[in-house]
């Protein structure tokens, strides 16, 4: 008989799973000396500041070190602000046309890099996609600020469409590393399949990719809009006058007088990313 | 039916292209359950997805009903596919599964509806038929991947081993239900396994296939008693080769005896290889005039199975079923006993 080589079924695959064979002990918290120090220093470098600017932005006094007792005022004092709204408002409409844009490109390039046949420069453009998350920030602000300079000479055009086309390319490769992850996890086969069964290649995206992509997606498009709406190098260099973002509006506002106002506006928007954090683990971690 | 003339093809290019299929050409007939059966690796899948469209052919064409659809895309091939991976859609219950393809084809809702629940009841789904494909156990994604391909009822099934995820109740149980499937809508099906049994009790032909090429195809009948090749013998069933001298109608063993043999096209006269089956081979019987020295006795239920070996030194076995009552036993290691070949039992090999 000549032995045919035993494929792994998907039982055989879980048995495996169920028995380990002698599976590698974890590292325990206990045993390692210094563990637990160096993540409760960690911990308390990362998060005490942060806790410390969430209180003071409820004190009743103007001092950012003396606590003098629990308001709303300065919450109240921002979202009374004229310049906070127009700031909030505008960093808003930027974040959602930037995120939304960035991650209709990144999608379409996701399946670019992992849907179609081998090409040549395949890989290359996989660098290319992510090199904007290596490129530090302020090189990538000071080249888009000489740029757009000169454009704004040439022309005389001071709209917000340069935020916007900055933004939208800053946004591209954090939208796309999520958007791709899924669809690597997601079988090609299943793709095949509704070819199969008559679907042509556009109903085939509707009704199969699109539907399983949908997470990473969303994830995808909730952190372009994160990182938009905290880009401050990028924003401050090539904003014009009169288009303050919150960032840089606290920004301004901190070379000046410091008061609890700026904690306030710092509490919602730590608040806001929180959330949408959140959200993006959920939507990843949940298989579909 | 389905013409597959000259096919090859290739993975990849320059020093890392391979050669998955070369130059195979078969022809499949019309409600035909055909199967292609050969070890891992050896382009089976491969050639299923040529048939089905997912991939071009480097050279060569594929006809359907006397149609040239080499380049037709999969959607508009009516040939429909389990795959080896069932390849259920996610996020979709079981009943929106089964209806995709005849959703795809544009057919009416209430149409829809009733094929669905014909394919449900076919393959003992109906309970089942609100869950996720990820509820259900690998057996029963199985039997859905299946009534998902039968319900836009192609003209051909391509099955990739579709029943080597069941214990072999169900096995059996499929085996039987798809074999009637098979008759009943007239479909034809192209089936692939490397599970010999399987391959003999249900298919109309079977190819037998190694290393991207076609070796023999026939009825069941025709690929075990009389393999064209070793390869084929080895790979069906249990083989003894032995060495001998083809002269004409007749062979003459190395180990001595001369038999009447059926002269397959193309072989020589000279030294040939043979192939006998064990379960054609009785031992002391009157007549017999070849010698052997038993050198190991294993009993296996039904059957008892002696190793000998010949006054040439070559191997033999030979599978004797066991008698209802009777001690059945047979001399010990060592002893000598004389072996007796039934008539038609030597099969002369191409090689
Ligand atoms: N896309 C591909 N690129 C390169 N090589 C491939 C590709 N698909 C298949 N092959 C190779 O072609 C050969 C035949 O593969 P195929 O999947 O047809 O085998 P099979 O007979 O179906 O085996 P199994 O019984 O394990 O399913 C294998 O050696 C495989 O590695
Ligand atoms: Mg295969």
């Amino acid at each position: 008989m000549v032995d045919t080589a035993p494929t792994t079924t998907p039982a055989e695959q879980r048995a495996a799973k169920r028995h380990p064979g002698r599976a590698p002990k974890g590292y325990s918290m206990r045993t390692l000396p210094g563990f637990s120090v160096i993540a409760l220093f960690t911990m308390i470098v990362l998060y005490a500041p942060i806790m410390i600017l969430v209180i003071y932005s409820f004190n009743e006094g103007t001092s950012l070190a003396i606590w003098e007792g629990f308001s709303l005022r300065w919450y109240r004092q921002a979202a009374a602000n004229e310049a906070v709204q127009d700031a909030a408002i505008r960093s808003l409409y930027l974040a959602f046309i930037a995120s939304s844009i960035g991650t209709v490109a990144a999608t379409m390039a996701a399946l670019a890099t992992t849907r179609t046949r081998r090409f040549p420069g395949k890989t290359m453009i996989y660098a290319l996609i992510n090199q904007p998350l290596m490129v530090p920030e302020i090189v990538t602000a000071v080249a888009l600020l000489i740029v757009f300079a000169t454009i704004k000479v040439w022309t005389g055009h001071t709209s917000m469409i340069y935020l916007i086309v900055a933004h939208t390319a800053f946004c591209i490769p954090f939208a796309y590393l999520p958007i791709r992850a899924r669809l690597e996890t997601m079988d090609m086969s299943l793709e095949t399949a509704a070819r199969d069964l008559y679907a042509s290649p556009w109903l085939t995206f509707r009704k199969v990719t699109l539907p399983l992509m949908w997470p990473g997606i969303v994830a995808g498009l909730m952190l372009a809009f994160v990182i938009s709406l905290d880009t401050v190098v990028i924003t401050e260099f090539v904003k014009s006058a009169g288009q303050e973002t919150l960032p840089t509006y606290m920004l301004g506002q901190l070379r000046r007088v410091v008061t609890p106002e700026v904690n306030a506006i710092s509490t919602v928007i730590l608040a806001a990313g929180a959330i949408l954090v959140a959200l993006f683990f959920r939507l990843t971690q949940r298989k579909g | 039916m389905i013409d597959i003339d000259n096919v090859t093809k290739v993975f990849g290019a320059g020093d890392a292209a391979f050669t998955a299929l070369s130059e195979v050409s078969v022809t499949i007939a019309e409600n035909e359950f055909f199967t292609l059966l050969g070890p891992s690796g050896c382009g089976k899948t491969t050639l299923l997805r040529l048939i089905a469209g997912f991939e071009p052919p480097t050279a060569g064409a594929i006809r359907l009903g006397g149609r040239d659809i080499t380049r037709l895309p999969p959607n508009q091939r009516p040939v429909n596919t389990v795959f080896q991976s069932y390849a259920l859609f996610p996020h979709m219950s079981v009943a929106q599964n089964i209806a995709f393809g005849l959703e795809m084809l544009g057919k009416p809702k209430a149409e829809v509806k009733s094929t669905v629940d014909d394919m449900l009841r076919l393959v003992r789904m109906e309970a089942m038929r609100d869950r996720r494909t990820s509820e259900i156990s690998g057996g029963q994604q199985q039997r859905v991947a299946l009534a998902r391909a039968l319900a836009p009822h192609p003209e051909v099934l391509l099955l990739d081993e579709p029943l080597s995820a069941l214990d072999l109740k169900l096995r059996k149980e499929m085996q039987i239900e798809l074999k009637r499937l098979q008759s009943e809508t007239g479909i034809t099906f192209v089936f692939v396994t490397h599970d010999q049994e399987e391959a003999l009790t249900m298919s109309d032909r079977v190819a037998v296939m190694s290393a991207g090429e076609i070796l023999q195809v026939g009825p069941p009948r025709d690929i075990y008693e009389r393999p064209a090749e070793r390869f084929v013998a080895n790979f069906i069933g249990e083989s003894n080769f032995l060495n001998a001298d083809l002269a004409g109608d007749s062979v003459t063993l190395a180990a001595g005896g001369t038999f009447p043999v059926r002269r397959p096209d193309g072989v020589r006269d000279g030294k040939v290889s043979v192939l006998v089956r064990p379960e054609h081979i009785t031992l002391g019987g009157a007549g017999d005039t070849l010698r052997s020295t038993i050198e190991n006795v294993v009993y296996s239920g039904e059957a008892t199975v002696a190793h000998m070996v010949l006054p040439t030194g070559e191997p033999i076995k030979a599978r004797l079923s066991n008698a209802p009552q009777g001690d059945g036993a047979l001399p010990g290691a060592g002893s000598q006993v004389t072996i007796g070949l039934a008539p038609g039992a030597i099969t002369v090999l191409r090689d």
